[in-house]
């Protein structure tokens, strides 16, 4: 066994799912694609017509959870949508990827579409949808022309459209851009810019499968769980659950950036521990100490270093330590970062964009940004620290979405576990850490 | 009382080729790429032009307003040819996004949100931009990204850009 630059890490086991593709010579390509066995199983599905009910089974069996960031069972979900529910029926992918800290989407966008579209038309044919979006954000402009360009190739080898081989299975699939906003990562206000509105989200329920795009049954997905589906059923639920750990089933794409030596973006087994996913990416810059980590994007709870480096990065671990594996995102902090400024920048992130919608949220992300800003330019007072965690505190479960949540947790940790900064910095009107004027 | 503003052949075409992604009856769904077109031919959105969207998608002006206000990419109002946007989240932040910004303003003369006056240039700040293993990084006109920053390939690309603009 090939282990990879000598951590535990089994060489064979990296980039085995979503990145299959990545090291072949043009990888977004259909013949690239073919080659490595792609659309092998939505073949297999036009000529066999499984029951939906069994291709959902399998794809509960494997654990797949949802890697946007919720992480709520693949399988579960699309059994939501019931076989008597009215039709049209639409799919969605999720390739709205802006949560600070993450940049995995983008590689399967570029690199491997098709296996984003062989995904679509699995999840299509097993919900009854005849109709996907994928929604990219609107920055991605090359990750959009290589979408095009794969579903173009794919139409014209009859694998998508109408009655599609022959089969009688209609499923027609577009890509579609936004134009710029994070929180049409929700799913819902994905739904609603979709419809052509401004991106807030619903009030739930009803649920998505009940009253999703236009008011009909609907799925949304993350792009990477929905690539995650033909090798899947290719290899079999039990070898992509194998893969990972107990609760934590298959592959996780984590995307490792900050103070890195060589940031990266790997596809890894879940439950590796994070010691090892440090080694892979040559330790902390310049071998300085490990101070604190982001584990998955930056609305996940902040753990300390020594914490970090005895868990392993799945679902249950991150769970247990009060942080969450999010979408994978592991934002690394050295012993030279200022907690105070680094909360500032996270902060100054969810005031602006903050749809607005719910008071607590909107009012609440500018209030605990004004606090933090004031601290960082020496005008802090002895009771700001009490009053962010309060005003954190009472937005957690008011608000309509999760970004709430999202806002509040960095602030509610950054402040707990590193307390002594923000106390220090308010009594001596400067950083503990560095003497570098900030910002 | 400016006058109002009426689609091109070619303008139509492309917001059509749009429409069609939708289904029947679901035409505004195509507002946010017809804006987008049409700030993509003129720059920037001046009232008219988001008026002549509402009604050729047959949907209430108010509607499309309030797209206009809640997108970031939507410009309503003139920018420089290249608005270079760097990006201050967390993973770009740890990596000296602001000595990047700083280097800019002082190169450029200009503060953050102000534009050159040749008009060549606007400096702005982007929220993440899904390059965090390229920090810092930076995103021209909102759709070409430049990752691995530094001060001398922030001053290669202005120069290119430069020539860019003049061609």
């Amino acid at each position: 066994m090939t282990k990879a630059n000598g951590t535990s890490i089994q060489a064979d086991r990296i980039n085995q799912v979503c990145y299959r593709s990545l090291e072949h010579k043009n990888p977004w390509a259909l013949k690239t694609y073919e080659s490595l066995g792609g659309y092998a199983v939505w073949r297999d599905i036009l000529k066999n017509r499984p029951s939906p009910e069994t291709l959902v089974g399998k794809i509960k069996d494997s654990v797949l959870r949802g890697r946007g960031g919720a992480g709520f069972s693949t399988g579960l979900k699309m059994s939501f949508i019931r076989s008597d529910a009215p039709t049209p029926r639409y799919l969605v992918c999720n390739s709205d990827e802006g949560e600070p800290g993450t940049c995995k989407d983008t590689l399967i966008l570029q690199n491997n579409p098709h296996q984003l579209i062989e995904g679509m038309l699995i999840a299509c044919y097993a919900q009854g949808m005849e109709t996907g979006y994928n929604y990219l954000r609107g920055e991605f402009t090359l990750e959009f022309a290589r979408c095009e360009q794969a579903l173009k190739e794919a139409y014209k080898q009859g694998l998508v459209g109408k009655n599609i081989k022959k089969s009688g299975i209609n499923i027609d699939l577009y890509n579609v851009l936004g134009a710029g906003s994070y929180i049409v990562g929700e799913e819902t206000a994905m739904l609603e810019s979709l419809e052509g509105k401004r991106a807030m989200p619903r009030v739930k329920p009803p649920f998505p499968a009940n009253y999703g795009l236009y008011g009909k049954p609907t799925t949304i997905n993350n792009t990477e769980t929905l690539a995650s589906l033909p090798v899947i059923l290719e290899k079999g639920a039990q070898w992509f659950s194998n893969m990972g750990c107990s609760g934590s089933g298959g592959t996780k794409i984590f995307c490792i950036s900050g103070h890195i030596e060589k940031p990266g973006v790997y596809e890894l087994p879940l439950g590796t521990p994070f010691k090892d996913i440090l080694e892979l990416c040559g330790g902390v810059r310049k071998g300085r100490k490990l101070k604190a980590v982001i584990p998955g994007g930056s609305s996940m709870k902040v753990v300390p270093g020594p914490k970090m480096l005895t868990v392993n990065m799945d679902y249950q671990s991150l769970q247990n330590i009060g942080s969450g594996i999010g979408s994978g995102g592991i934002i690394i902090m050295d012993e030279t970062t200022c907690m105070v400024d680094t909360l500032a920048c996270i902060s100054r992130f969810y005031k602006q964009e903050s749809c607005g919608q719910c008071t607590p949220c909107r009012e609440g992300s500018g209030w605990v940004m004004r606090i933090i800003e004031r601290i960082l330019a020496g005008k802090g007072r002895k009771e700001d620290i009490e009053e962010l965690l309060r005003i954190a505190g009472n937005v957690e479960g008011r608000t309509i979405c999760a970004f709430g949540e999202a806002f509040a947790w960095p602030v509610l940790s950054f402040v707990t576990e590193f307390h002594d900064e923000f106390a220090y910095f308010i009594e001596h009107k400067h950083s503990k850490i560095t003497k570098e004027p900030i910002g | 009382m400016t006058d109002p503003y009426t689609l091109t052949v070619n303008e139509k075409k492309r917001i059509d080729h749009w429409v069609n992604k939708f289904p029947e009856g679901q035409a505004q769904s195509a507002v946010i790429m017809a804006l987008r077109i049409l700030q993509d031919e003129h720059r920037w959105l001046k009232d008219t032009h988001l008026d002549c969207v509402a009604d050729y998608l047959d949907m209430p002006k108010v509607r499309v307003y309030e797209v206009a206000s809640f997108y970031s990419m939507y410009n309503r109002e003139p920018k420089g040819k290249y608005e270079i946007k760097v990006c201050s989240s967390i993973s770009c932040h740890l990596c000296k996004a602001h000595d990047l910004i700083h280097h800019i303003r002082e190169k450029l003369d200009i503060q953050l949100g102000e534009t050159t006056k040749d008009g060549v240039f606007t400096l702005g700040e982007a929220e993440c931009i899904a390059a965090c293993t390229q920090a810092p990084a930076l995103i021209i006109n909102d759709v070409e990204t430049h990752g691995s920053m530094n001060k001398d390939k922030v001053d290669h690309l202005i120069t290119e850009l430069r020539k860019r603009g003049k061609s």
